[in-house]
């Protein structure tokens, strides 16, 4: 992984990318339509080489990728983990991704891992310690960051800040651009009880350099409330292709992912979201000719 | 930073289910949180026992997926993963097995988890060009003696006193049923996927001694020493055809 990988892929399109599965493979290289573009979880090709490498290589003459960390652990209170920092950037110095983003949430306690990605309060305190990352992040890797808006499934009582104003005030203090993952606000409404477009409304939209789409599952807390479990393990349902839709009036074409993680599907049923997508885009993107 | 609720008590709490949710934390009427805590209660737990059945399928399959699922469940709170990297996790999990209660009869289990992390340390391992067997051939015997062999970074060895390669064959390639003797299995990677072999008898203590960077004649005493019919010419056909062997250095 020493000589970086030559392809003419410095941006992503703004069109229609779906997170990468190795099974997809073949699929993807025989024909691909209407993806675009790949996304990876940086961690799952921290291997020494094999097949995982090999067909990042493969794919890396083809198609723009964009590496996505699910292990940094950026809203850590304690300091960032200098050795998967240095895994990362050997990633994307090799990969040459034309982005790479992590999430506004903490995974990492005292060296243990808990692979999930956990909430933090909203404050001045945790802001500065965020941005702080941030820009270590930025500064080791020599590149500019997205950071995610995260799935809620509950509040922290000591949170002075709206989510999108921290991630606002993030982005003003390190440069970083930002994620818009659609399902996790239309998630994070429904189990905190607010309305998802006032949210799009307010969330910092010309900062928005990449969105996300996902599935969830139903189920409801102990007073019956719904909640939603941001799952990635199933289609992306109705209201979150419309809140979707409304989001991308107001972003313009934006690159878009369709995430499948769990029960990953046949290659054309992931296809079928990500014409979905397209479809969406295609639209906004005449509208934005006019 | 002073976090009114710490991630430590965070931590702790996820995974001591037992225990209280942490105050300070509200669900959407701004009540305590109560049972929406335990969605990270088990998105923790589930991702780690589903990462886990993954890594050990011939585990979950002598075991069946029930038993493994509360094998998971202690393993994962004893030896939460340590890296981000989840390709390795698991790797205390032969350990745990050994000092587990419930599979104490099954005393084959720590060592088939050991073929199974071995296996994928393999598949994860670095690339490397395999040695064409006329070079190994071409040397003279007394200068390949002298020589140290080049072995690539995606071969592991298991050995063990049960017969871990027939239990992985029955289990996952419709072998024989497996018949009780020691076996010493040979893992390599010939592309991308790797390969188990057993070696003849005594073939782990050469392959170790190759493995160990010991000159040839020196590995070669070491099997014969412990087996005079030690068979070279089938434990070196094993290294050869799984790519194994990247290089001869010339004493």
């Amino acid at each position: 992984m020493n000589v970086p990988l030559q392809h003419p892929f410095r941006k992503l399109p703004s069109a229609t990318g779906v997170g990468y599965k190795p099974q997809h493979f073949q699929a993807i290289m025989d024909n691909p339509a209407p993806v675009e573009w790949l996304e990876i979880h940086a961690e799952n090709y921290m291997g020494q080489g094999g097949r995982p490498l090999a067909q990042l290589r493969a794919l890396a003459s083809k198609f723009a990728f964009s590496v996505h960390g699910v292990g940094l652990s950026i809203g850590s209170e304690t300091d960032l983990d200098v050795d998967h920092l240095d895994r990362l950037k050997t990633l994307c110095d090799w990969l040459q991704p034309a982005q790479f983003s992590e999430h506004l949430a903490w995974s990492t306690h005292d060296s243990h891992f808990l692979n999930d990605l956990l909430p933090l309060p909203y404050t001045k305190d945790t802001l500065t310690l965020v941005a702080n990352h941030v820009d270590q992040v930025q500064n080791h890797l020599g590149r500019t960051m997205l950071l995610e808006n995260p799935s809620s499934y509950l509040a922290f009582a000591e949170s002075t800040f709206e989510e999108y104003d921290f991630l606002d005030q993030i982005t003003k203090r390190t440069g970083c651009g930002l994620l818009l993952d659609v399902n996790n606000v239309f998630v994070s409404a429904t189990n905190l009880n607010y309305d998802p477009r006032a949210y799009i409304d307010a969330f910092p939209i010309d900062s928005v350099k990449e969105i996300h789409l996902g599935g969830h599952d139903e189920d409801e807390d102990s007073d019956g409330a719904p909640l939603l479990i941001d799952s990635h393990g199933r289609e992306i349902v109705d209201p979150v292709w419309a809140l979707y839709d409304y989001t991308i009036a107001k972003t313009g074409p934006v690159p878009t992912l369709i995430e499948w993680d769990t029960d990953v599907p046949d290659w054309t049923v992931l296809a079928d979201e990500a014409m979905r997508a397209d479809t969406i885009l295609t639209q906004q993107s005449q509208v934005a000719a006019q | 930073m002073n976090l009114t609720v710490s991630q430590a008590a965070f931590t702790k709490a996820i995974m001591t289910p037992t225990l209280d949710v942490p105050a300070g934390l509200r669900d959407a009427k701004g009540d305590p949180a109560g049972k929406r805590f335990s969605v990270y209660r088990n998105n923790v737990a589930v991702s780690l026992t589903e990462a886990l059945i993954q890594a050990f399928p011939v585990i979950v399959k002598l075991l069946g997926n029930d038993n493994f699922r509360v094998l998971a469940g202690q393993f994962l709170r004893a030896h939460p993963p340590t890296s981000p990297l989840m390709m390795h996790y698991g790797e205390a999990l032969p350990s745990f097995l050994q000092g587990f209660e419930p599979t104490q009869q099954y005393g084959y289990l720590p060592d088939i988890a050991r073929l199974e992390l071995a296996i994928r340390r393999s598949y994860h391992a670095a690339d490397s060009a395999p040695l064409h067997p006329e070079a190994l051939q071409a040397l003279p015997p007394e200068k390949l003696m002298l020589a140290t062999l080049e072995i690539a970074p995606a071969t592991e060895l298991i050995s063990s006193q049960w017969p871990i390669f027939q239990i992985w064959q029955f289990n996952m390639a419709a072998g024989p049923k497996p018949k009780m003797r020691a076996e010493d299995v040979l893992i390599t990677r010939p592309e991308f996927d790797p390969q188990n072999i057993v070696l003849p008898r005594c073939g782990g203590i050469f392959v170790q001694a190759l493995i160990q960077q010991k000159i040839f004649g020196d590995a070669l005493t070491a099997a014969s020493t412990h087996n005079p019919e030690f068979d070279l010419s089938q434990t070196l056909a094993a290294l050869l055809t799984g790519n194994a062997i990247t290089g001869i250095k010339e004493g």
